[in-house]
């Protein structure tokens, strides 16, 4: 199954990709816990792009697929703002956040904790960043 | 969509959060928090029973004062978080260094022993 979203790049916006999510994943059978984390970990890749590729420009939008298979669920976003190599990016230890009093840097850390897998593509007019969640066989 | 309430009670302020914190509204928590710490709050306690989600940028938050809390003796107490929202803070590891507590009361003792 394959659905779709078009998110404008606006913060307002987050609570719109929210609702989608959870419809897509309402059912998939996941415990609330899990589905709540899947919807966590593509929001913050959104919203790190929504703000800091596309400097929340409304005009913008970044493309959205969620696959979901038999023994994996891929979210599958696009964009062709300023490329974020979400892989390359270090981050920051916890200590250092509280001592330094950053308001960010866990988001991404949150995306790999929750994620089996993540994938960055950049190609000249768009980059593709997958987000692979495996299902537990039965 | 995120409201938050404040109230004076005893030695304390209880800020409730209600609704979802994300990255459009985090800056109002933030506001909230930093208004308490100008005032001299000496004991917090945030009401996480109708906290329904919160994203990073509201962990951040919480997270960017607790040196604050910490140098000025502040202390700050979470209470009722749902099982979705404990699995986030747990995810990171913020559970260890934020109180957490389940009740209200449990939640006001840990603020008035501290």
């Amino acid at each position: 199954m394959k659905h779709e979203l078009k998110l404008y790049c606006e913060k307002s916006r987050l609570a719109e990709l929210r609702g989608f999510l959870s419809g897509v994943l309402s059912a998939s059978g996941l415990s609330e816990i899990i589905q709540n984390q899947l919807i966590l970990a593509v929001e913050e890749v959104c919203a790190n792009l929504i703000i800091h590729s596309h400097d929340c420009n409304p005009l913008n939008h970044i493309l959205l697929e969620v696959h979901i298979n038999q023994d994996t669920i891929i979210f599958e976003i696009k964009d062709s703002g300023k490329a974020f190599n979400i892989i390359e990016y270090k981050s920051p230890e916890i200590n250092a956040v509280i001592k330094e009093k950053r308001k960010g840097g866990l988001g991404l850390l949150l995306v790999r904790k929750i994620m089996d897998k993540i994938e960055f593509e950049t190609e000249p007019t768009f980059n593709t960043c997958r987000l692979i969640k495996k299902l537990k066989s039965k | 969509m995120l409201s938050i309430n404040k109230a004076s009670e005893r030695d304390h302020l209880v800020i409730a959060l209600n609704g979802e914190v994300d990255a459009s509204n985090s800056v109002e928590l933030d506001e909230v928090i930093q208004q308490a710490i100008s005032e001299n709050v000496a004991k917090i306690l945030v009401d996480g029973r109708e906290l329904e989600y919160i994203s990073s940028a509201g962990l951040g938050v919480f997270m960017s004062y607790l040196e604050d809390f910490h140098e000025k003796e502040v202390a700050f107490v979470i209470f009722g978080l749902n099982e979705k929202i404990l699995n986030v803070f747990h995810i990171l590891g913020l559970d260890q260094l934020i109180s957490i507590k389940n009740t209200r009361e449990e939640a006001e003792k840990a603020l008035y022993e501290a």
